[in-house]
């Protein structure tokens, strides 16, 4: 329930730290600047969660990869093996949502000249 | 994207001296490059450097070898080891043989994301067009190995599962499965060299001193990690290729 609350208010502040966007004046492409800002927050908010996201994950693997080697100390070598391998594809997926967002960023949509 | 980008000023020289030839070959063949001044893209010539630099360095270190090893040796003796423990740890004894695939692939990449670390270079890794060539490369190398090691048939009837009634089913998601591994295996390792590349230039356009240099240690580390995660997955593939099943 906590972590319910934890994302909720994550895609609050997210929402929030977009909203003065939402507020500027429209500029002299007036017709496309909605989409303009819309991608400026969608670019933002795909990396935010995604990272949110891929943090949470990878801590939860990390901290049982610790319980298990604090239990049995031999098999180190091997979960830490493992656990390398797992934390990096957790981070492809994270990767991908930051190409996504470095794409949209980057290429701007709606902001033609 | 472009504006981000400065020219390498290796990739000048090299085309300054080597672009009007390359420029008349690729007339012959009929092929008009977009940039006429510099027909050869900079990380091609990183990749062209990169290639030399590992031929020399290892070719020259990899003379005059004694049964007692020289400090020189045993560091070349470490590196080979390291990527056989690899192979051996996944696919057995038989995986010796993937060595040379294994070991070119690690290096090369590994030399890649380090040398964008040295100024005035820049990672060919951090180009899709290059992490997509080493992907298909190992995607090209694994079906061949496994049809080498199973036979055709054989290797084809894996992907329909072990049940035949459900092979319409297995055999599009085996098909999309087996497509999406070098779309994964590029885009990782692009995204993450691209990212962390441009996170160095984001961070030195604010702060240019000191504040770059934890991002570049990490750089190191992502470095390693990302060959090594290439590596093991090119290793997986191959087992999975290669390996007989038992019940047959």
């Amino acid at each position: 329930m906590k972590k319910t609350h934890a994302f909720g208010l994550l895609l609050f502040f997210v929402l929030l730290a977009g909203s003065p966007l939402l507020a500027q004046e429209a500029g002299a492409v007036a017709d496309k600047a909605p989409l303009y800002k819309l991608s400026l927050i969608v670019g933002g908010a795909v990396i935010t969660l995604a990272a949110a996201a891929g943090a949470f994950c990878q801590a939860k693997a990390i901290s049982s990869a610790c319980e298990g080697i604090s239990r049995n100390p031999g098999s180190a070598p091997t979960i830490r093996f493992i656990m390398i391998f797992g934390l990096v594809l957790i981070e492809t997926l994270v990767i991908y949502a930051l190409l996504i967002a470095i794409v949209i960023l980057m290429i701007q949509w709606g902001n033609y000249k | 994207m472009e504006g981000l980008e400065h020219s390498v000023y290796v990739a000048d020289l090299f085309n300054k001296l080597f672009g009007k030839p390359i420029l008349a070959l690729l007339g012959l063949l009929g092929i008009e490059p977009k940039n006429p001044h510099s027909p050869v893209p900079d990380y091609l010539v990183m990749v062209i450097i990169v290639a030399l630099l590992l031929i020399i360095l290892l070719g020259l270190a990899s003379r005059k070898l004694s049964l007692i090893p020289s400090s020189r040796q045993s560091f070349l003796e470490t590196i080979l080891q390291t990527f056989e423990g690899i192979l051996t740890d996944i696919i057995g004894e038989t995986g010796k043989k993937y060595l040379p695939m294994i070991g070119t692939i690690g290096l090369f990449i590994f030399c890649s994301n380090m040398i964008g670390l040295v100024p005035g270079f820049m990672s060919p890794t951090s180009k899709l067009n290059v992490t997509a060539g080493c992907a298909l490369a190992v995607f090209v190398y694994y079906h061949w190995q496994g049809i080498k090691a199973q036979g055709p048939l054989r290797y084809l009837k894996h992907f329909t599962g072990p049940i035949p009634a459900l092979a319409p089913l297995l055999l599009p998601i085996e098909i999309i499965s087996h497509f999406s591994r070098p779309v994964s295996l590029s885009l990782r390792l692009f995204g993450n060299i691209f990212a962390e590349e441009l996170l160095i230039v984001i961070i030195a356009s604010i702060v240019p001193f000191v504040l770059p240099l934890p991002f570049m240690a990490v750089a190191i580390f992502t470095a390693v990690i990302q060959s090594f995660v290439f590596v093991l997955l090119a290793c997986i593939y191959i087992a999975g290729a290669v390996i007989q099943e038992e019940e047959h």
